[in-house]
């Protein structure tokens, strides 16, 4: 049992990090404020919003409601991994433009979901979508653009591009 | 940012040390599933725990293991995306399958799991506000106050029951085994949550931890889950109705309709079921059974939507559930 701050192995992204922090600390917390991965959003912190969806081991998770030193020996993937300013991936790609991400608030967390939703199904259906991405809000677009970029990132992904 | 108070954490491989450090921590610890109800309510400062006793590493409270004789025994720290893509458990519990996709939403379902889902905590709209908003209330019953805002006359809590599994889990007459720091036990579903108060909305004694759910077959039986909420996409429930027929011939032999999220404990409709019992299941009987369901339940103004509404819709529901089965 330990109120003491725990010392571990985070695997981000592929590459292994050493950090401490308390034990109540969230996976959003130590991700944002201990190592300074802003990508992942926060927004209700409640479990409500789903900006800050990550993945643990390929599964989509809220990071707000993921004790981090729950997640040691996981690997966690975030926005950061996604893509590059020069390399964007194709969901991001889609995302710029279409415009499907417009204050950009929501858009780390549902591409994250999007990404996890593809790995399962190469070429998921409108529905599918709509289903999947329930607990992801966005206050701007009316979700269309989301839905189109993603269906459209799927067949540039399907055809290799 | 909302953030956790601290506490210390520890995640014991077996159910019985579990046992054995709720039993040394008393009511100062809380056992964390999936957290998607423990650590929102924490975050509110609505539960402020010592200790945190995670199930993680306990591997025994794991599995989804269909039996001979048709029965499923579930381990509780099972997430609930793993019993919504069981393909058995869709075809032979559709009821279960239905509630189980009418949790929260497809992420929250990876996380959340059914243990968690069956004691989740009781909810009401005086309760699950951030702390300086109940501050300004002087706080309620079932918080450090002395006062329930639901009923303020009331020496009681009216905090809801709000999960979508418990009316279902009554329906099929689960089992629930609990261990504690003596030894383990059973319960009846139908016992479990035969509470009146929504500060004890479990009969768990602080030291135990359920570690598996055991649904008999149900075969030669029908059984829907219905649930009104606001927002399809994802809406906790203001009324779930589950029902559960069994026929003899063309006549009904056994009828069981368990409501839940009118009040801090589920509702067995037993008037209504015996209305069924020995007669066809026709417009008639259910619109009588119907009719009998509305007496059992009082929704008090605690949760989205008027509870004058919410009553109305329960003969709605409960005959939608039965036409659904006929
Ligand atoms: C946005 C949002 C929407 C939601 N919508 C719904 C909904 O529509 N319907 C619904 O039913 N729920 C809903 N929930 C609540 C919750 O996500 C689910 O009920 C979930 O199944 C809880 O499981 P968990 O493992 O996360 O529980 P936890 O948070 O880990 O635990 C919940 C409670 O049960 C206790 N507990 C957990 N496991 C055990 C055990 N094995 N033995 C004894 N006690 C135990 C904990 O101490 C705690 O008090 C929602 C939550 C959020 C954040
Ligand atoms: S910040 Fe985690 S769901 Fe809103
Ligand atoms: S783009 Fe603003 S919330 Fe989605």
């Amino acid at each position: 049992m330990t109120k003491r701050k725990i010392q571990m192995m985070l695997s981000v992204n592929g590459e292994d990090h050493d950090v401490s922090f308390l034990p109540h600390r969230t996976l959003l917390e130590v991700l944002r404020e201990d190592m300074q991965l802003t990508g992942t959003k926060h927004g209700c912190e409640l479990g409500e919003c789903g900006t800050c969806t990550v993945l643990v081991d390929g599964e989509p998770a809220l990071s707000c409601l993921v004790l981090g030193l729950e997640c040691a020996g996981k690997d966690i993937q975030t926005v950061e991994g996604l893509g590059t300013a020069g390399g964007p991936h194709p969901l991001q790609k889609r995302f710029a433009e279409l415009n499907a991400a417009q204050c950009g608030y929501c858009t780390p967390g549902i591409l994250m979901a999007a990404q996890s939703i593809l790995t399962k199904d190469p070429t998921p259906d409108r529905e599918t979508l709509r289903e999947e991405l329930a607990g992801n809000l966005c206050r701007c677009t009316g979700y269309l653009r989301i839905y189109e970029a993603i269906e459209m990132a799927a067949e540039d992904m399907q055809h290799g591009s | 940012m909302m953030r956790l108070p601290t506490f210390s954490y520890c995640a014991p491989d077996t159910a019985e040390e579990i046992a054995h450090i709720l039993a040394e921590e008393g009511p100062a610890a809380q056992i964390v599933a999936g957290g998607t109800d423990l650590y929102p309510n924490m975050k509110r400062r609505q539960v402020e725990p010592k200790t945190v006793v995670s199930l993680a590493r306990a591997r025994a409270l794991r599995g989804i293991e269909w039996r001979d004789d048709g029965s499923l025994r579930l381990g509780t720290s099972e997430p609930l995306r793993a019993l919504e893509r069981d393909p058995r458990l869709q075809s032979t519990l559709p009821a279960l399958h239905q509630s189980v996709l009418s949790i929260s939403t497809p992420v929250l379902r990876n996380m959340g799991t059914i243990g968690g889902n069956l004691c989740l905590d009781t909810r009401c709209q005086y309760l699950n506000q951030n702390f300086e908003w109940r501050r300004t209330i002087n706080h309620c019953l079932k918080c450090s106050g002395d006062t329930c805002w639901t009923a303020p006359g009331s020496p009681k809590c009216w905090a809801v029951n709000s999960s979508d599994s418990v009316p279902v889990m009554i329906a099929m007459g689960a089992k629930l085994l609990l261990q504690g720091a003596a030894g383990r036990r059973e319960v009846t579903a139908a016992e479990f949550f035969d509470v009146t108060d929504g500060r004890e909305w479990i009969r768990r004694q602080p030291d135990e931890v359920m570690t598996d759910i055991v649904i008999p077959s149900q075969e030669g039986t029908r059984s829907v889950y219905l649930k009104l909420r606001r927002r399809d996409a994802y809406d906790f429930p203001v009324l779930g109705v589950a029902a559960r027929i069994t026929m003899d011939g063309d006549l009904v032999s056994d009828a069981r309709i368990v409501l839940n999220a009118v009040g801090p404990a589920p509702v067995r409709c037993t008037e209504a079921e015996q209305a069924l019992i020995g007669y066809r299941l026709n417009a008639e009987t259910i619109g009588e059974a119907g009719n009998l369901s509305r007496r059992g339940a009082k929704p008090l103004d605690n949760t989205d939507y008027m509870p004058n509404y919410r009553k109305k819709m329960v003969p709605v529901f409960v005959r939608r559930a039965l036409a659904a089965l006929a």
